[in-house]
């Protein structure tokens, strides 16, 4: 088995999921590393892939005029990057910046949504834990919102 | 129960609308536990709740760390070195530093919270052979709305005390972690099946922890708030703080999980 097999199969993220469905996936992972500064992806931009990190800090960012780039959140070693891949129209919604060096492993989106629809039952392991991602990120975002440390006047 | 007159010995801004009072304590000192607090009254103005800030350790001193929001904390944050505010107390139940003994401990907390937590942290420093991981994770809304933010730095290059901070906003020139303090549990080192966690913080907070932890592995048992009503009293007379079955005066502020099953999330009156 190959070395992004070995590093997913020992995962949480993939954990409850057969040797097998792990192999899909891992099938379409690469092992790829960035520089701090770079920028991974951009909002607006076609979404393909989504990272496993295993190391370093990623910023998602979005440009807001007059301010520059706001961290709207920070994502780090053993934490998904992109959701985005799973659903039409296929665009970020934030810039990916990378805070400091970084090693993680690139899945590709386009043929992890073709083993998903010739395998729904691999499908449904991949919605119910994007769709974990998703809700954790929209209760955090709520919480952001609701700027509960504010002063209240 | 009347208030005792207490000169104003120091006054440290600690954010725009977040400030420090140390008080002379009468002569024969204020001894109190983590978590409790006191009736401060601003002479004229009120009378509000305030918790503790300080170190238990140290009976010279009362510390109470106020953020300005109406008109008494408004007073009081305008107080002068030489000033006199009226104290009632201490008042309350403690965090339980007995039961988090040979355990892991979480102290979680988000924007003023921190400070009825720093003399739970100070106990657990001061008596560190007795805990054994242990881990502050705060939340905050900026960068710039660290509370207490250069002791902060100080338990950070600590090697006996984990301390992971996570802010709401920022932009690039903040290198740590963005996004909600719950966000930082999977970074922490502890043991879900015993540790003890104490959270204390705005009350949506405080519920969204709750949850996370318990996802986590922690049973309600071993879970502890800081619950904030509003107050007249101070000492389960007036029924004013009620939450459920408890009179958050005297049954709180801290209250276990556990307990306040059913009374938990009780919206205030
Ligand atoms: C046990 C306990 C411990 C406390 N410890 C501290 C402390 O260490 N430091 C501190 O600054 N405050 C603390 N508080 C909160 C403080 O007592 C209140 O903020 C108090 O109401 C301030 O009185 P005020 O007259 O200045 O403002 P108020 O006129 O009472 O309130 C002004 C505005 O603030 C809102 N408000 C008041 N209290 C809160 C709250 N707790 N959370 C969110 N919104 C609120 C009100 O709804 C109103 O809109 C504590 C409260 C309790 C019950
Ligand atoms: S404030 Fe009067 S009973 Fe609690």
């Amino acid at each position: 088995m190959s070395e992004v097999f070995d590093l997913l199969v020992e995962h949480p993220f993939f954990k409850g999921m057969s040797a097998e469905q792990v192999r899909v996936v891992a099938d379409t992972g690469t092992p790829v590393s960035y520089r701090e500064g770079q920028t991974i992806f951009s909002e607006g931009g076609h979404a393909d892939a989504c990272w496993l990190l295993l190391g370093g800090d990623i910023a998602l960012e979005l440009q807001t005029p007059g301010h520059g780039p706001q961290v709207m959140q920070t994502l780090h070693a053993g934490e998904i990057l992109g959701w985005a891949w799973m659903f039409p129209p296929y665009r970020w919604h934030f810039d990916a910046h990378v805070h400091s060096d970084t090693e993680a492993i690139r899945f590709d989106g386009p043929r992890l949504r073709d083993a998903a629809e010739a395998d729904p039952v691999l499908g449904f392991e991949l919605m119910k834990r994007f769709t974990r991602i998703l809700v954790d990120r929209m209760q955090s975002i709520r919480i952001q919102l609701l700027d509960v440390y504010s002063t209240p006047r | 129960m009347h208030p005792v007159p207490c000169r104003v010995r120091s006054v440290v801004r600690e954010l725009d609308d977040t400030f420090t009072l140390d008080l002379e304590p009468p002569s024969d000192g204020w001894s109190f536990v983590p978590g409790q607090f006191t009736m401060l009254y601003a002479f004229g103005v009120g009378e509000v709740p305030i918790s503790i800030s300080g170190d238990p350790g140290d009976p010279t001193r009362l510390v109470q760390t106020i953020r300005a929001v109406g008109p008494v904390s408004d007073a009081l944050t305008s107080v002068a070195v030489g000033d006199v505010v009226g104290v009632r107390g201490p008042f309350g139940t403690a965090w339980p530093m007995e039961l988090a003994e040979g355990r892991d401990l979480i102290i979680m907390t988000g924007g003023i919270g921190l400070a009825p937590l720093r003399p739970a942290i100070l106990h657990t420093l001061e008596h560190r052979d007795r805990y054994n991981n242990v881990t502050l994770l705060y939340g905050a809304r900026s960068p710039g709305d660290l509370l207490f933010a250069e002791q902060l730095q100080q338990w950070r290059g600590r090697f006996d005390l984990e301390v992971l901070i996570t802010v709401d906003h920022a932009d690039r020139t903040w290198r740590g972690p963005v996004g909600v303090v719950t966000s930082l549990i999977g970074r922490a080192s502890f043991d879900p099946e015993t540790a003890v966690a104490m959270v204390c913080g705005p009350e949506i907070m405080m519920r969204f922890t709750i949850q996370e932890l318990e996802r986590a592995g922690m049973t309600e048992d071993r879970l502890f708030v800081s619950m904030e009503r509003n107050m007249k009293c101070g000492i389960g007379l007036c029924g004013h703080c009620q939450l459920g079955k408890f009179f958050v005066c005297k049954d709180g502020p801290v209250l276990s999980c556990a307990a306040m099953t059913g009374a938990c999330w009780t919206r205030e009156v």
